[in-house]
């Protein structure tokens, strides 16, 4: 245990918390804008990973040149899920909400299975692979730039956010869907804009992880976990938050797994979680 | 004092359906003489796995129908009773007759354990805590070597005493018979709740917590009754599932598969209701089963493709679920 | 005149801003009180800390001669207190009989006794035809007496009903004042947040009058009305209906 394997560490979980950011905040934009937890998140980065995977199978397109596309897959994913399912249980019960995003989580799963088989399959011989040396440490050349797009794309988020014209109208359609009308937003292009806003992040982290990691229909679950965590720990409607839980978790995934024991990665991540909620509801940043 | 006030008390506290009791009366008659009429390995398999889910679905209907919290962890109760009875039949040869009350022990233990820390959270926070639960649980008994591990526990096989090791090799109709009367005792203990002190307490819980408090409902305390009924409920079941295929292992015993299939059966029947659980099971189990064998190989999942599609088209038109097809005349409103 | 609720300085404040700012007050057994102030006033937050809802930073609530402070709400109303909601919950998926029902059970009879005492309460409000309705199904002065009935069938011997006037159309208010005066003949010791000054004048034996976290004056009714600062609060303010 030398001090260059625990930098490692620290490096990698970084690296992997900025990809978590990433996906949790898509997470947390369309629920700080409609109040629904998408419990079909992890398949939707799925179906970005898939995307990816078949564009350089099919087409023979490298996943970064592929972003683009898989970031318009998603988009529409996205409108079609608002127009299709969500918009009609923005006024049911929390727990008619839950189960409808959760139905969407199975059949997407079910669907990827029945289409694709559970086998594993991964990009071979992206444009980014091998390793990169900084300072002594070696970093994965394609978790490196996924990492750095990622957290570009989580900046750009939340500039989006914050101080476009657009932006705007989305956080007061938040804040207050009525009081938005009144202003002339149109709150269901709103929400159809924060599912494709919220989805084409995950597609960017999905397609950067294609990269190097291996895509299957159950991979997404993994990735969800960490994302209600991230989520709930960061504070539910905080983007910023997003960010700071992404990174811890990414962290202690990491050191828990180098200092403890890898198998029981999820639980050290769990653990956080309890504590943080159970001292503090409202998440570090949440209302 | 007037009329109406006169008339009103005069009338019975529970509106007795005939139609109900009849219909109920019949089709347990014909649960228990269904096996005389040479039924199939898989129809009996079918019937099984029917009481089996059913009686899963009642208990998650419990903390969620009755007390308002919504669970996606669930399966953390069937192999915590599947684990116990199996443990001690393999290494103290203990009967998993009794193994099934110290299951339930042990569940109800788990879900007090959990349930207190619990109570500070709700809503999302609460159904992502679950999750977090399902899978950890999933994740220790991996590596628990005490239980096998990741291998599981191999129950090994008796043909001397049968009744005694709950253990049937010819035949389904015992484990047919024995997933019956648990079917029917647990049904008969949830419909008994429903129309106690407890259930009216547990129906406040569930619709506004805050106005059940200041009714004198100690809030916290009823949840965690009601988290210990439903472990209480589904633990057998993990137990009894243990003693039908006989080997366990994590994956099969924690599957999350089995806390959304629950979830998504009690949705769609009703939550709230006595009956939703089953109107849920009879029609999701039969489709699963038979999309399993019609399809093969990777049609294992059709089943659930077609649950997910069913599961959002009822959210989106008839959340209360199927039970709220039934006119309100044969529920009386809700008195059953 | 026994003393049956006493508050002592009670103090809240949540993040910067002083909910309630060092109030006492006492009321006596059998009498009505009626608390007043513009929006903001921190009525509802006094509600609040004397049920149990919220803790309050300093101070002392005594009930009967016992102190209250720091339990919890069903515990509070178990001692006696019943409350209303201004923003009203009725237990929206079950119907009238039910929802008063499990008011009922609180003073620990079955389910036979509390059907029963639950229908005495809704004939008390007037409801009884209505008992088999869900409560969704009810309008909001309908919803107004579920909430008195459901308090009522708790048995308290303090009722605190935040603005059961409001929001509801004028034909219906004489009506909710007779419940109320109807229900203080009984014995029950009522304390209601109000802004409809022409019934808390009418009704309350005495009254609290609030502006911005701090008491202003609790007195008779005539005396308040006279009140230079009462009438300073309510000059501007928007929800004073004097007539």
């Amino acid at each position: 245990m030398t001090i260059e394997i625990i930098i490692q560490a620290i490096i990698s979980g970084l690296l992997m918390g900025f990809i978590y950011a990433l996906i949790a905040a898509g997470l947390s934009l369309i629920f700080g804008l409609m109040g629904i937890v998408n419990f079909a998140h992890g398949e939707h980065l799925m179906l970005s990973m898939f995307s990816s995977f078949w564009l350089w199978t099919l087409l023979g397109l490298d996943p970064i040149i592929s972003i683009p596309i898989t970031m318009l897959i998603l988009a529409i994913s996205g409108i079609l899920t608002h127009y299709l399912l969500i918009r009609y249980i923005l006024k049911a019960k929390m727990i008619v909400q839950i189960c409808a995003t959760f139905g969407l989580s199975v059949f997407l799963r079910s669907l990827a299975q029945f289409l694709w088989t559970p086998d594993f399959r991964n990009v071979a011989n992206p444009l980014l692979e091998g390793r990169l040396e900084i300072a002594g440490i070696f970093i994965g050349q394609p978790q490196f730039y996924a990492s750095l797009v990622c957290l570009l794309s989580f900046l750009l988020l939340y500039l989006f956010v914050n101080k476009s014209e657009t932006g705007l109208a989305l956080q007061a359609t938040a804040q207050d869907r009525k009081a938005a009308e009144t202003l002339g937003i149109n709150s269901n292009k709103m929400f159809a804009l924060g599912w494709a806003l919220g989805l084409s992040c995950v597609s960017i982290a999905g397609t950067m992880m294609s990269n190097f990691f291996f895509i299957f229909p159950d991979v997404g679950v993994h990735f969800a976990l960490f994302a209600f965590v991230a989520v709930a720990l960061g504070g539910f409607g905080s983007i910023i938050g997003c960010l700071i839980a992404g990174i811890i978790i990414g962290l202690v995934e990491s050191l828990g797994g180098l200092l403890i024991d890898p198998s029981y990665k999820l639980l050290y991540v769990f653990l956080i979680y309890l504590i943080v909620v159970i001292y503090r509801p409202q998440g570090l940043f949440g209302r | 004092m007037n009329n109406n006030l006169q008339n009103a008390k005069l009338e019975p506290l529970w509106h007795t359906n005939k139609f109900i009791f009849a219909l109920i009366f019949f089709l347990v008659t014909l649960f228990f003489f269904f096996p005389f009429i040479n039924p199939s390995n898989f129809q009996l398999h079918l019937m099984i796995m029917i009481f089996m889910y059913a009686v899963m679905a009642q208990s998650w209907n419990v903390i969620a129908g009755f007390s308002g919290q919504i669970s996606l962890g669930h399966v953390i109760f069937f192999g915590i009773g599947g684990y116990t009875s199996s443990f001690f039949y393999v290494e103290y040869g203990i009967t998993p007759w009794i193994g099934i009350f110290v299951g339930i022990l042990f569940s109800s233990l788990v879900a007090i354990a959990i349930g207190i820390p619990m109570l500070r959270l709700s809503g999302h926070y609460f159904a992502i805590a679950t999750l977090l639960i399902g899978f950890s649980f999933q994740t220790i008994f991996q590596r628990w070597d005490l239980i096998g591990a990741a291998s599981g526990l191999w129950i090994p096989l008796n043909w001397d005493s049968p009744w005694l090791t709950l253990q049937f090799h010819e035949s389904k109709i015992p484990y047919y018979y024995i997933f019956l009367i648990f079917f029917l005792l647990s049904y008969f203990s949830i419909w008994i709740l429903y129309r106690s002190k407890i259930g009216f307490k547990l129906r406040a819980i569930r619709d506004d917590p805050q106005a059940a408090a200041s009714l004198g409902i100690p809030v916290a305390k009823y949840k965690i009754i009601a988290f210990v009924i439903s472990a209480i409920v589904m633990s057998p079941m993990g137990s009894l599932f243990a003693q039908y295929i006989l080997v366990i292992e994590p994956e099969r015993m924690f599957d999350i598969e089995i806390s959304i299939i629950v979830l998504l059966i009690a949705v769609m029947g009703g939550v709230g209701n006595v009956w939703g659980p089953l109107i849920g099971t009879i029609i999701l189990i039969p489709l699963s089963e038979y999309t399993r064998i019609f399809f093969g190989g990777t049609g294992g999942s059709v089943d659930l493709i077609i649950y997910g599609i069913l599961i959002m088209l009822i959210c989106i038109f008839r959340p209360s679920g199927l039970i709220s097809f039934f006119p309100k005349k044969i529920l009386e409103r809700k008195k059953f | 005149m026994t003393n049956i609720l006493k508050v002592e300085n009670l103090s809240k404040s949540f993040g910067g801003i002083i909910a309630n700012n060092n109030i006492s007050f006492e009321a006596s057994s059998g009498e009505i009180i009626g608390i007043i102030g513009p929006n903001g006033a921190g009525k509802s937050t006094l509600f609040d800390l004397i049920t149990g809802y919220t803790k309050p930073d300093t101070g002392g609530i005594k009930f009967n001669g016992k102190s209250i402070l720091n339990l919890r709400p069903d515990l509070i109303s178990s001692l006696g207190i019943g409350r209303t909601f201004q923003k009203l919950k009725p237990f929206l998926d079950q119907t009238l009989l039910e929802n008063v029902m499990i008011g009922a059970l609180a003073t620990g009879i079955n389910l036979n006794q509390a059907r029963d005492k639950a229908l005495e309460m809704i004939d008390f409000v007037d409801l009884i035809d209505k008992r088999h309705h869900f409560a969704k199904e009810l309008s909001t002065g309908q919803r107004k007496r579920l909430e008195l009935a459901r308090a009522m069938a708790t048995e308290p011997k303090l009722l605190m009903m935040d603005e059961v006037t409001g929001g509801v159309d004028q034909k219906t208010v004489p009506g909710l004042v007779e419940l109320i005066k109807k229900l203080n003949k009984l014995g029950v010791t009522i304390l209601t947040i109000e802004h409809n000054m022409r019934v808390i004048m009418d009704i309350s034996h005495k009254i609290l009058a609030l502006d911005q976290g701090k008491k202003i004056i609790f007195d008779k009714p005539k005396n308040v009305q006279l009140n230079e600062k009462v009438i300073d609060a309510y000059l501007g303010g928007v929800n004073a209906t004097t007539s």
